[in-house]
């Protein structure tokens, strides 16, 4: 039976970190608007030159000698998997959905014995896969010390990736991440990347014949490794809304927790307060009686 | 007005314009070109240029590199370098220019195609009249 002074010490406790996560919360709610402001206008982008890409590789009219990065190198041996967390905790479920659902990905690769090369952007991805995984992670980066993710951070990592896929390092490249939907709930996404071109060729809808200028393949060769850059980007706007709205989810719930075990501490501390009370009344008025 | 068409600029952070034009100039990887309404559909990538807009709204945009689409009278040009020319000063245009200078005079390995760009790039800067 913890004492009184016990009791209250751990209400003023609970109550100092229910301020915390309160003040997380209204932090991640401020960051969250201006991440999914960023998010939502950064799909443009990224959704216009996915359709540009597809255009183009419907106009290809002989697939076997286009570029490796469209059409893949035709073997599936390698598979690089590009896992992209935040580099901060606190955030709920947020890190850890997207490592299983990378878990999976992997395991089912292993399974089939092909390679595996992992890539693990943001710290907290790098901590939860290296136990198991480490052995297969080639490159960690992370955005610790910086504010604000530009394209050209995105750039550096889809740079990075096509000089891996120029030295025959990988066949396929995946990258995870989640994607925003809304504040409670986000998604965590396995797109591949290399190669580019979509199965799922819709045929329907009749290809606009287009000019091209220089040639096809040429357009290709530029446009390419910057989709990747792109879809990169994409990620990364996508996840910084994620996890902001993932961090407000989870604070706010802490806090309410906080509130509930203030309650029942307060409940508990009152009671034990009265018992006292009553257990020297008793003693008083027995003490009295018997004299 | 009959004569527009639709022009999206789009950076990867944000639409940067989205607008109803007759006529934009767009520094094309062979040769400037000028878009006109009912222009035949178009996929083009840039070098190091100009993008002039006309009706309306003037307005000139420095690109070093993007790509452009254009299909049903929408003109969507996406690019990540992408500088309006009102807002470069002069010091800026010439620290660029001595930039790009130097990586010409520097790196004797650079292959056609850099050098190519790099010069367009250099001769864009210099017709920037402030």
């Amino acid at each position: 039976m913890p004492s009184l002074d016990d009791l209250r010490r751990r209400i003023s406790s609970v109550k100092s970190t229910q301020k915390i996560t309160k003040a997380m919360k209204m932090v991640a709610a401020a960051k969250l608007r201006r991440a999914q402001k960023m998010a939502e206008q950064g799909r443009s982008y990224s959704d216009k030159m996915d359709v540009i890409i597809q255009n183009l590789s419907k106009a290809i009219s002989d697939p076997s000698n286009v570029s490796k990065l469209l059409a893949g190198t035709g073997e599936d041996k390698t598979h690089l998997c590009v896992v992209m967390t935040a580099d901060r905790g606190l955030c709920g479920s947020f890190n850890t959905n997207i490592c299983k659902l990378a878990k999976n990905y992997f395991n089912e690769i292993i399974k089939k014995s092909k390679n595996l090369k992992i890539i693990t952007v943001g710290t907290k991805g790098f901590d939860q896969l290296k136990r198991n995984y480490g052995r297969y992670i080639i490159k960690k980066i992370n955005f610790k010390d910086k504010k604000k993710l530009s394209f050209r951070d995105a750039e550096a990592i889809g740079q990075e990736i096509v000089k891996l896929f120029k030295n025959k390092e990988f066949d396929k490249c995946v990258i995870f991440f989640n994607k925003f939907k809304n504040v409670i709930s986000q998604i965590p996404q396995k797109q591949q990347v290399i190669p580019a071109m979509k199965n799922d060729l819709s045929s329907k809808d009749l290809p606009t014949s287009y000019e091209f200028e220089p040639e096809e393949d040429e357009i290709l060769d530029d446009l390419l490794p910057k989709n990747i850059s792109t879809q990169i980007h994409k990620a990364f706007l996508e996840n910084s809304a994620s996890e902001q709205g993932s961090r407000m989810t989870a604070m706010d719930s802490a806090t309410r927790n906080a509130g509930d075990l203030v309650e029942k501490l307060t409940i508990h501390y009152n009671r034990s307060r009265q018992a006292a009370i009553t257990k020297e009344l008793i003693e008083i008025i027995s003490g009295a009686e018997s004299l | 007005m009959s004569e527009n068409f639709n022009l999206e600029i789009i950076l990867p952070e944000k639409i940067l314009l989205k607008d109803q034009t007759t006529s934009v100039t767009i520094p094309s990887f062979e040769g400037d070109m000028t878009i006109l309404k009912d222009h035949i559909s178009l996929i083009a990538i840039l070098r190091p240029g100009i993008i002039k807009i006309f009706g309306s709204k003037k307005a000139e945009y420095f690109v070093e590199e993007g790509a452009v689409e254009f299909s049903n009278n929408n003109l969507i040009i996406l690019s990540s370098t992408i500088l309006d020319v009102k807002e470069l000063s002069r010091d800026q245009i010439s620290k660029m220019i001595d930039d790009c200078k130097n990586q010409l005079n520097n790196k004797s390995g650079l292959d056609d195609k850099t050098n190519y760009v790099i010069s367009h790039k250099v001769d864009a800067l210099s017709r920037i009249n402030l």
